[in-house]
Order: C-alpha cells, then structure tokens, then sequence
C-alpha cells in the first residue's frame, strides 16, 4: 500500500468533509458497514441516525430547504435504497439538492438477485437528476464532486450515488483514471438570460397596463439574493404579485401589492389577477396544473413572459410569448438593470379591480361556538409566534393549505412542504432537518392527525439529537382532502377517509420523552400554544377541531380560475367522469 | 369518458451522448415515463476515444410534444446535444434491412428481379430462399417489403434509421 491509497470509504467521506458537508443523515446496513465504520471516529461531520430512511431524505430536505445547502443521506443497499426513493422522488419534483449515497452489493453479485441487492439506478433514474454507479475507487472523487455541482446548480436536484461494498473497501490513490468524463464539459446549466429578451421583457413590462408577478420556488431555490431582487423589481414596477405553494416567503405577506397564493386553494383576488391580466411575469414557477386549472381557460388575454432555469419547463403546458433561460437571482438583475430609470405605468385602474377582488374576503370562514375551526387555530399559532420568524414544515392536506393560506411569511426559506409529490410524512423529518440546519430557530410541524402517522417513528429521532422540534397537529379525525374531495365528487361517500383508531397523541408524545398538550376548546387554544412555545423541548400539540370544515376557496378540478367556490358555496354533489379524471 | 388524441407529425432526432452505463436505458426510459413515442432507436459508439455514442430517434408527435422531446433530453447531464434533422432542413435518412425470402419457380424469379429493381444485395442464397440486404429511405424498404410479402417473405430484420444533415457542416 502506497501512502497516498485509501479506502473508498475514506475517500467517500473525505469528499464529503471537502463539499462542506455538516450532517448526514442516514442509518446503517451491511452494504454500508464500510463507510460507517469510517464516520465512526471522524469528528468533522456529525452522522444523524434516522428511524426509517424515508425520515433520512425528508430530513435532508428539511436541511437542505431551509439552509440552502444540499442534503446528505446515506442509506444501505435494498430496502435501505427503496425506503429512501420517496424522499428522492419528492426533491427531484421539488428542486431540492440532495446527495444519497447507497450502498450496494459487491461488484461480482450485483445482478445475481443477492441479499438486499435492489437496482437502485435503474429505480432511480427517473426520479434523480442524476445517478452513478461508481465501480472503481479511483472514480469516486470525481464522482462526489460532479454529484455535488450537479445536485446544487442548475435547476437542484436529487443525485444518487450507488457503492458496491467492495469499492468501498478496495484502496485507490483516489485519482480518477485519464479517460474518465471531463465534468466541466457537459454539464453546464445556463444561468444567464439572453440580452435580446431581457430587453424584450423590459420592453413588454414598460407596456403592460395590468401587470402581475407569478412566483414559484425557483425564487427560494435561486437563493436569499432572489428574494430581494424580486422585492427591488416589483418596486420600481409596481406590478401585484402572487406566488406558487413552493415560492411563499419569496415576497413578503404584509405587503400592499401581495395577493396571496394563487391556485386551487388560492385567494380569489390572486386567481382573477391571473385570469385577467395583460402581463403574466412567471419566475421560477412552472404551470403545474395545481396552479392552472383548465388550461384552455387560463389566462386567456396574457402575454406571457416566463423566467426558469430549466428550458424543458418553458412551453411544458402553457406556451409563453417570451421565454427567458437563466437563474432567477441573475435575470431578475438583468431586468432590474436593463430598466434603469424608466417610469412604470398608472397601475391605479388595476389596482382598483384588485381591491375589488379583495373585498370578496375569499379566505373569510364561518365561525363556530361549540369546536374550534383549523382556520382560526393556524391564525392564532402565526399570531403567538411570528415575532420568532417560525420555521414551518407541513405535511400534505387540508392543514397544508390551510398552513399556506393563513399564516404569513416574510422571508424565504421559512416554509417547507411538499408541493410537487404531496408526500405525506413529510413534515416532521424536514423539521428534524431544518431544526440541526437551524438551532436556533422555531420550527413548527403544522400537520394532519393522519400525515402525522406516516413517519410517527422519526419522535425518536428528535428525542435522540435533543431537538425542541413542534409538531402541532390539526386533528379532525379524517384525511380531510379526501373526505372534502368525497363530497365534492362522490356524494359524501366517505370511503376509507375517516381516521378510526388513533393513538393517544398526548401519551404518545410522552412515550418518546416528548411533552404531549391537548388542545379540546377555543378557550384553551392560545394558552396550549404558549404552552408549546414556553417548553424548551419537543413537542406534540394535539389541537382536535372542526371535523367537517373544508378548504376554501377552492377551484375544482376541471374549471378554471374565475370558477372558484367559497365557503358556504353549496358543495355537495357529483362531477362527469372528464372532471373525475382529473386529480 | 374517451381518451383524447393529438395530431403528430413523425421527427428524426441525432442526439450525442456520454458513452456511459445506462444511458440507453435512461433515454428509452424517458420516452416511456414521459408517453413520447419512439417508432425506431439506433445507438451506436461513433468517437475515436469511445468516449461518445450517437443515439439516433425516430419519434412522432404533436409539434409542441417534440419540442419537449427535444428539453427533456437535453436536460439529461450525459446528453451532449440533441438535433432536429426534421426541423434543421435537408438531411439523409439511411437504414438497414435483411430480408428473408423463401420460394421456388417464378416467385423466387420475381423475388430477384424486384430485388435488382430496389438494387438490394443478395447475401446468402439456398436452393429454395434469399437473404437480400437493403440500404435506403424506411419508405423505400417499406415498399419493398410490401412486394416480398407476395412472394414468400419468411423474416425482416431492420436497424431503424441513421440520420445526418446534408451540407459540409457537422
């Protein structure tokens, strides 16, 4: 052995210590034996062992969204890998940087169907940005490297890099062989917008008479730079904006020209800004149909100007009049720059119909005497802990969008949820990742009683690192979204929705050494949220309110912006098989 | 409820790409996780390093669908670049067939005069069959094919087509 040769798993871990790597989060295994052992002594990156390792990449996530650096996860081969795949799936749908190393079978057994051998690549390919298989040690500094540039530029993404265990015992001098690829060459994401349009859509927003931002998550994932961009732009044009599920926090909430999120449970006066402006400015966002509706009906009079990193999300569903490739921080400068010291249009006509919009207090709700409504409970949590700037998690449902709809954000990188997969289980493993991201920070889990349940396990991982983590749990004993999407489309048949059998979440709390509070009655819903905020630990608040209310307002599928139903609206009924299909 | 289907029109893409493990499926992959359609595939290593492969794609769908096509493959981190010959303008499109045709009599008579007509190659011959191999446009082997079936067609095989554009440029 020469002095320079070294494992694979060193050179694997030294790679990581070299890419900055804080945390990892994984559990062990026998293909990753190797690579643990070499964390076992190693004092510069702090290993996080999760309970499931579908916890280890939401964690990674939660990290990863809320710092802005990319999550590491490591997991062994087989069910190590597939348990992982969720979480893949939801950062590749997300735009979230991950790196996940997987352990595999040694070389000579992959393919013989061996203990826990699974074809990680081959189940990954299409829910990963990118993925290796590294069969020779001397490849993998360049791997780790190219993964690392690949996961966090461009459009981010997850990135899987597969191990055999004998790769990861085999010694290298860790120099990749000449005739290896040449990263620099072929993987170079544009970042900059072409001249010629940002003039052109300098140009169309001089023009426009009823301009609106559209928002998305490119601006959170572009960077805390965007965020400010994006604040300086709409100044000096004065142009309403409106932001996706994934871009809340990118413009601030209590700002005069912030319209709400736009979409199936976005305000009324966000859809109609849509629905009747002349100029869409999209950054970062990417038409998903949560945000459309019907596409024949979307927008219809807008010229549409689209900024995204990604060239296949232009004209994906909605073709644009102008599509600009580049990063949103870099082109939101370009157009601030290439405005210089225009003057921007009246926009009072537009602003008068918007204030006309607004006054239809699309997110108003019923009060009730006898339980206490989720809306008011989510306005009482933003209200009792905004002066903390929280950090929040959801899981996935009508908590989600209520989550979204009422409490407020100012800052990016504040909210973290799962907007393009809907993976339920999200929200606690992203808030154990956010919280080591983030000590000092508030970092609330808003979460359903059934979401809850999907990654329960990962309690224990907070209670292991001492994470004063908040799960606050809107339970009314039902998947709420689907017993809601049940009355809307199948007659109020509720197949399956109802949540029977829960835990005593008080007692479960407890059980993992975390303080469990209930919350049964208005009376006790602000003293059980100080209480929360008052434990120096974690904590699980079981806040049992209305089980029948609904998420409102709301587009069905199948209809367009201008079609929206609010609360009290007559619900109740069926929809033909066109709208049925649709999700 | 019926299910909706779009006009499309049929696109030769030459896409360049890392000679890596995968990479075929990767691309096969995104037409099937993606609903495009692939009508013929042919990959084969084309640099003097082996560094890179040449995938050529013969595809068919609505205008807007192909330009997606044409994004989602370039955003494949092995994809060096992805061309349109269809869109570019003037191209050759070549493909390759083996054509098995057993008969006797004047079938088998006709069998050969027809090939010499398309000036297929005859490659191996028995008393009582051809294989004919046949160089050309797909329609030209179509067609071709079209007549041996008359005449005591026993088996085809065809490489899908390679395609480049005319011209001194690469």
């Amino acid at each position: 052995m020469s002095k320079q040769e070294r494992s694979g798993a060193s050179i694997l871990v030294q790679g990581l210590v070299d890419q900055g790597v804080e945390f990892i989060f994984g559990y062990p295994g026998g293909a990753v034996l190797p690579i643990y052992d070499e964390l076992f002594d190693d004092q510069r990156i702090r290993h996080i062992l999760v309970r499931h390792e579908a916890g280890a990449a939401h964690a990674a996530e939660g990290y990863a969204r809320s710092t802005g650096k990319p999550g590491v996860v490591l997991v062994t081969s087989g069910p190590g890998a597939t348990n992982a795949v969720t979480g893949i799936a939801d950062a590749y749908l997300d735009s979230i940087p991950l790196v996940v190393i997987t352990g595999q079978v040694p070389t000579a057994l992959i393919g013989t169907d061996a203990f826990q051998e699974a074809d990680t690549i081959g189940i990954t390919r299409h829910c990963t940005k990118h993925n290796y298989l590294v069969k020779d040690p001397s490849e993998l500094k360049s791997t780790i490297e190219e993964a690392f540039r690949i996961a966090t530029t461009g459009r981010p993404g997850p990135v899987v890099v597969d191990i055999p265990k004998d790769v990861q015992i085999a010694l290298s001098n860790g120099e990749a062989d000449a005739g290896s690829f040449v990263t620099s060459e072929r993987y170079q994401p544009r970042t900059e917008g072409k001249t010629d349009k940002i003039a052109q859509a300098v140009a169309m927003m001089a023009e426009a008479e009823f301009p609106v931002f559209y928002t998305g998550g490119g601006v959170i994932n572009s960077g805390p730079e965007a965020s400010a961009l994006l604040r300086q732009l709409q100044d000096i044009t004065g142009a309403p904006v409106t932001s996706t599920l994934m871009g809340l926090g990118a413009f601030p909430a209590d700002h005069p020209d912030w319209l709400g999120m736009l979409g199936m449970h976005g305000t009324f006066e966000a859809n109609m800004a849509m629905n009747k402006c002349d100029l869409m400015i999209c950054v970062g966002a990417r038409f998903d149909d949560r945000v459309t509706g019907r596409l024949d009906a979307f927008s219809p009079d807008s010229k549409k100007v689209h900024i995204d990193i990604d060239r296949a999300s232009i004209n994906k569903t909605v073709p644009v009049d102008l599509g600009i490739v580049g990063d949103c921080a870099t082109v939101l400068q370009q157009l601030i720059d290439a405005w210089g010291d225009r003057k921007a249009k009246d926009l009072g006509e537009w602003k008068a119909r918007i204030t006309g919009w607004r006054a239809r207090e699309s997110l108003a709700y019923p009060p009730k005497k006898d339980s206490i409504m989720p809306q008011l409970a989510i306005e009482r949590l933003y209200a009792l802990t905004k002066h903390r700037n929280p950090i929040i998690t959801t899981e996935v449902g009508q908590h989600q969008m209520w989550a979204a709809q009422y409490f407020h954000f100012s800052d990016p990188n504040k909210w973290l949820t799962s907007g393009g997969l809907g993976t339920m289980g999200y929200g606690m493993p992203a808030a154990i990742g956010a919280q080591l991201g983030n000590p000092d920070d508030l970092v609330i889990d808003i979460a359903g009683e059934a979401s809850i349940q999907m990654n329960i396990q990962e309690l224990g991982t907070a209670s292991q690192y001492r994470l004063p983590v908040k799960i606050f749990i809107l339970n009314n004993e039902y998947m709420g979204m689907v017993r809601q999407w049940q009355e809307l489309t199948y007659e109020s048949r509720y197949s399956n929705s109802y949540s029977d059998s829960l835990p005593d979440f008080v007692a479960l709390a407890e059980a993992y050494g975390w303080k469990g509070i209930r919350i049964e009655d208005e009376a006790g819903l602000d003293a059980g949220i100080e209480a929360m905020m008052a434990y120096d630990g974690p904590v699980i608040v079981d806040c049992q309110v209305s089980k029948d209310a609904n998420c409102y307002p709301m587009i069905p599928s199948g209809a367009a912006h201008t079609e929206m139903l609010m609360y009290g609206d007559q619900v109740e009924g069926t929809m033909d098989d066109e709208a049925k299909a649709l999700v | 409820m019926h299910i909706k289907e779009a006009k499309s029109e049929r696109h030769v893409l030459a896409v360049t790409v890392d000679n890596e493990a995968g990479i075929l499926a990767k691309i096969a992959g995104l037409f099937t996780a993606r609903g495009y359609n692939i009508d013929s595939l042919t990959v084969a290593d084309i640099a003097e390093d082996h560094a890179t492969s040449r995938i050529t794609i013969v595809t068919n769908g609505p205008p807007e669908v192909i330009d997606q096509i044409q994004a989602q493959l370039e955003r494949l981190v092995p994809v060096h670049n992805v061309i349109d010959l269809t869109e570019e303008g003037p191209h050759v499109e070549r493909e390759l067939a083996l054509i098995k045709v057993a008969g006797v009599g004047d079938d088998r008579v006709e069998a050969l005069r027809l090939a010499d007509v398309f000036r297929a190659q005859v490659v191996d011959v028995t008393t009582s069959s051809f294989i004919f191999e046949l160089t050309g446009a797909p329609d030209k082997i179509d067609n071709f094919i079209a007549l041996m079936r008359e005449l005591g067609l026993v088996e085809v095989g065809r490489t899908g087509v390679a395609g480049m554009m005319r011209g001194a440029e690469a």
